[in-house]
Parts: C-alpha cells; structure tokens; sequence
C-alpha cells in the first residue's frame, strides 16, 4: 500500500521576463489501487505538475510538499524518484538516437531491479508486453521514440509502465493521438498493469473518452494552475456534456 | 610531383592546412627534427587467402599513386626505400576482413611509413587496420580501388595516450567502384588524419564515416578532401565527435571540391559534436567549392551541442542513472556508426574504450 502526497504544490518556470507561476497550489492524495483523472483545459498546467513530480529540471519548486509513503520526493534525483515508484508516461516521449528500445528497457529494468533480470524470462516478458499492445517484435530492435508514429510512442509508454511496475503511474494525455483501436488497447494495457500490480494511476487528459476505458474512481478539474473541482466519475459527465467554460472564465 | 625542397615546405602554422594543429606536439615530424627509425611495424594479422598478398617491396618499384602537397607526406616520400603493399587480385571477393595491425613502436624515434593497398579490377575486400600502442607515426596511406571494385576500408586509432600519428589516407577510386572509409580515433596524444578521395572516372562512389573521442589534453584533427574531377561521382561523408575533459580539442574539415567537369556530382558532409564538458574545444569547418552547376547535389551540415538535457531526463525518468544515462546517450551517438563496422568483437572493444575514456574524463 502506497500513497502519494501532494500538499500546496508551487512550480514557476523560468523565461525571458523572469520566473513566471504555474501551480498555485496544488492538493491531491492517491493511494494504491486508485485511479484518479486530472482533467482540465490546455495550458492549465496538466504537464507541469507531471513533470514537476517526476522531477524534470526545467521546474522550479517554489512551495508544498511531496512525498511517497512519507518520503520526501523532491529531495531526490530523477532516477531515484522513478526507484521510489513513481513512472511519468509522458505526453511527448524523447527520442534517444542510436539506443535500442531493447537496451533501453534492459538497463531500466536492472536499475530499478538493482540486478540485471534472467535474460530468459527477460526476453519472455518483453515479447509478452509488446504482443499484449499488439506491437511488431522488430520494435525492439528499433532506437527509442526515434520515427515512432504517435501511437507507438505512447504504446511504447504503456508498456514501459507494464514492465517496470511501478507504485504509483502519472499517465499525460497518453489517449491523445490514439484512433479507437489503440485507445482501447492502449487503456486495455493500462488496466492490466494496474490490476496486476496494484497501481495507483494519475490519469491526466483532455477529453473524456479515456475514460469510458479506464473507470476513474474520483475526478478532479484542473485550471489555471489548481484543482477547481473534484468529485466521482459524475463529475466527468458534467465535463462532457458543459466543457471547461465556466472554469476558465472564473 | 612536387618540385620543393622538403626544408622550403616546413609550415610555420599560419598556413591554412596547419592553422589549428599544434605543431610542437608533431614529435618533429613536419620540421625535419623527428629522429626517423627504420621501422616497418605494419603487419597481416589474419589467415592468408588466395589473391591477397602483403609485402614489404622497393619504394623504387612501387611509386606514389597520387600527388600530395603535404610536408609530412613528402618527407615519408624522400625517406622511405620500402613500400608496404597490400594487393587484392583482380575479380577476388575476400568474405572476411583482411586484418593489419601496427606492431608496437617506440616513443623516442619516428617511423615513416609508407602503405599501398591495391584492391584490383572488380575484386571486394574488407581492410581493417589496429593501430594500438605508443608510437610516433608518419603515414602515406594510398588506396587504388580499381574498375568496378570496392573497398571497405577500416582505421582504427586506439593508440595509447602518447602516440602522435599524422597520417594521410588517400584513395583513388576508379569507373563504378565503391570506397568506403570508417576511421575511428579514440587514442593517441596528436592524431592528424588526412582521408582524401580522388575520383579517377565517373560511376565512382565513397563514404567517408568517422568518430572521434577526444578527452584531456588530446588533440584530434581529421581534414577530409574529396575532389569530384569526373562527372557522376557520388561522396558522402559522415563524422561524429565527442569531447569531454579540459583541453580536449578537435578539428573537423571537409573540404569538397566539384570541379568544372564534375556534371552529375552527387555530395552530402555532415559533422556533428557533442561537448561532453566545459573547456574541450570543436572545430568543424565544411568547404564546399563549385565549378558547375549541372549537378545532383551538393550540401553539407554541421552541429556542435551539449547533452541533451530531454534525452538524459526521459532515460532518468526509468531509474538510470545520470552516468549510465549518458553513457547511453554518447554511445547511441556513435552507434550509427561504429555499426558499419560489421564486427561484432571490435564494435564492442570499441565501445568499450569509449565507456572507459568518459569515466575517466568525469563527463
Ligand atoms: N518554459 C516555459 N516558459 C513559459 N511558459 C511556460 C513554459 N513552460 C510551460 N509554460 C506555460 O505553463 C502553462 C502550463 O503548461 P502545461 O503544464 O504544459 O499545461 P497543460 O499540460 O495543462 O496543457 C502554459 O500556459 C504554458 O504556456
Ligand atoms: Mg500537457
């Protein structure tokens, strides 16, 4: 059972006309087992608060607190936090020229194991992971999110979360881009990774067709930098049907 | 051939083709100072096959295929009595690489070195030379790929850190044959390297690949020349350089010339550098010059950057750590070409070395 903390979560960034705010003070609490949605209009800071968790350098902390089953995440290096068992999927992955998905995976997999897996049930799990996403096996062999279509990219994504299992999941808009049938198979691999291992799952989006897939149990509207709103998966209905108009006019 | 006496050519440094090479570290190769051994360290280090032969022949027999205006390269030229020749017979196709490697040398006297590697009429090899150890080295390297034939020729500079190498690599390339050219640089103190390309009659194609690694201290220059003199000549050429550690500089030029009666040229150079650390210094200049409009094509591109902050992030991101992130990033950089190499054992000392030389630069 793990829990992930957010309290009076503060991140500007820095540009040309000096630091500018984007979280304003962010609350949220997801346990093991949860899934909860962000969901908010563009610009609101969706991204920014997946990065600023995961630790991305471009974020700067200016206030609160987070902390993963009491442990302070923003004390620790990126690769740590991901050691913790916090996984970012994130809205645009990074291409990594000249280094195989296959490499890439097995020296994630040894780190965050802290030994090098049996290369057997290794090359086992992997193959296991690409079929469920129904991806090509000549994907391993291809260089990181280098000429992946967007599909790929965030199927790549999905199964980075199914093979290294982490605690808790912050997934950033992975439906966008996705046709009807990656989607599902896409929120299909999300929920298997969830039920198998007990994962506490962000779901960050846009729109709400995530989520006749994958079943949010609490609901939060984002704008300008905060949450506005929470509720249960009602709360998504009323999105659908009234948009994010009388958030952002506030 | 050139007329000059060797004395009236020594460079003072302010020449073009010597601007950024530090001649004092030249162990007095350029000046006529260099104490020169009568040493011969070039030798076949793999099984012989019917229509290859090695030999050390006479100088006299076996003269220059090219010119040169190079001061190294015609020292070399007066002082070398003997020529190691290396001879791939008409129409042989060799499947496995033909190995030659620099025995040992010394550090207190100078060895000039004179190669021909003649791949015949429509004959295929693969060539790969390990130059490892400490030595001070001048090397006239010529290259005659005849009719229809191709050549992959494979250098290989893992010296140790007090080697001081000028080379020239010069290949003529003849009607439709294909040369191809993977230079790799990781150790020495001075490497100088000239891979030059002479199209001797149209249908001729190269490529020049390359990678350099280059960390404290160490100086690595290499001066590409590609002279499009027929027409319908194609020449790529791709180097890829790291730097990491104080002082650590290289030199990247590629000059490329398509003249008057190079119609139908065909000709692409990329550089790019990746600045592992403050203090190194990179030098990449690409020279096109053009004399005809009637061509295929003819550009050339060159970056110099920093770690890639996104890409060290999103690997982080999965647990790895910031020195194995960047080791994945520097050998994904060079992977594309140390590739081309096709041996699997050498790709992997070679990555090795590069694993070791970033550790050891702190990078
Ligand atoms: N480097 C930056 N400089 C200036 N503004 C930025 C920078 N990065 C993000 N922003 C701004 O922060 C806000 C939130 O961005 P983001 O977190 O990506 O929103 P979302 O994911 O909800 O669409 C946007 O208004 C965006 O323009
Ligand atoms: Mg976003």
């Amino acid at each position: 059972m793990s829990t992930l903390e957010i309290r009076g979560l503060k991140v500007s960034v820095d540009t040309e006309n000096g630091a500018v705010e984007i979280l304003k003070g962010v609350d949220l609490t997801i346990k093991s087992g949860e899934t909860h949605a962000i969901m908010g209009p563009n610009g609101s800071g969706k991204s920014t608060l997946a990065y600023s968790i995961a630790g991305h350098p471009k974020y700067n902390i200016t206030g609160g607190t987070v902390t993963l089953d009491g442990a302070d995440v923003l004390e620790m290096t990126v690769d740590e936090r991901a050691k913790a068992g916090l996984f970012l999927a994130m809205q645009y992955p990074v291409e990594v020229p000249g280094v195989s998905v296959s490499n890439f995976l097995r020296t994630a997999v040894t780190a965050l194991r802290g030994e090098a897996p049996k290369l057997r049930t290794w090359v086992g799990e992997v193959k296991g992971a690409m079929e469920a996403l129904s991806m090509d096996p000549s994907f391993a062999q291809r260089n990181v999110n280098e000429g992946f279509s967007g599909g790929e990219k965030k199927r790549h994504e999905i199964m980075q979360l199914e093979l290294l299992k982490p605690k808790i999941a912050i997934l950033d808009e992975t439906d966008s881009g996705l046709d009807v049938d990656a989607l599902r198979i896409v929120s299909e691999g999300v929920n298997r990774a969830k039920e198998s291992n007990n994962i506490g799952v962000v779901l960050i989006t846009h729109y709400t067709r995530i989520l006749r897939y994958i079943k949010p149990d609490f609901v939060h509207v984002f704008a300008n930098g905060k949450i506005v709103e929470e509720g249960g998966p009602e709360l998504a209905d009323k999105l659908e049907a009234n948009g994010y108009a009388e958030y952002v006019t506030a | 051939m050139t007329t000059l006496t060797t004395n009236y050519l020594t460079p003072t440094g302010r020449e073009e083709a010597w601007r950024f090479t530090p001649l004092k570290r030249l162990g007095g190769m350029h000046d006529g100072t260099a104490i020169v051994a009568d040493r011969h360290s070039l030798a076949l280090n793999s099984a012989s096959v019917p229509g290859v032969s090695f030999a050390l022949l006479s100088a006299m027999d076996n003269a220059p295929i090219s010119e040169s205006d190079d001061v190294i390269v015609a020292r070399i030229r007066d002082f070398a009595k003997e020529v190691a020749v290396l001879t791939i017979a008409a129409n042989t196709e060799v499947a496995e690489p033909i190995l030659l490697k620099r025995t040992p040398g010394a550090l207190d006297s100078a060895e000039f070195s004179r190669v021909l590697i003649r791949v015949e009429n429509h004959a295929r090899a693969t060539v790969i030379i390990e130059n490892t150890g400490d030595t001070h080295l001048a090397e006239d390297l010529e290259i005659s790929v005849g009719s229809g034939a191709s050549l992959t020729l494979v250098s290989l500079q893992e010296w140790g850190s007090k080697s001081i190498h000028a080379g020239r690599q010069h290949a003529v390339v003849e009607r439709d044959a294909t040369f191809k050219s993977i230079v790799v640089t990781i150790g020495g103190s001075l490497v100088r390297l000239l891979p030059t390309v002479e199209f001797a009659a149209p249908g001729a194609s190269c490529e020049l690949l390359g990678v350099y690694f280059a960390t404290s201290g160490q100086f690595f220059e290499h001066r590409m020349f590609v002279d499009h003199k027929v027409p319908n000549a194609k020449s790529r050429v791709n180097y890829k350089g790291a730097l990491a550690g104080d002082q650590a500089h290289t030199v990247w030029i590629g000059d490329v010339f398509i003249r008057a009666a190079a119609e139908g040229t065909d000709t692409y150079e990329l550089n790019r550098n990746l600045l592992l650390s403050d203090g190194a210094r990179a030098d990449s200049v690409p020279n096109l010059e053009i004399e005809t409009g009637e061509i295929v094509g003819a550009g050339h591109a060159s970056t110099t950057g920093r770690f890639d902050d996104e890409q060290l992030f999103y690997l982080m991101s999965r647990g790895i750590n910031l020195a194995d992130a960047r080791r994945l990033v520097v050998r994904g950089f060079f992977n594309e070409i140390i590739t081309e190499i096709g041996d699997e054992v050498i790709q992997t000392r070679l990555m090795d070395r590069i694993d070791d030389e970033l550790a050891k630069a702190g990078a």
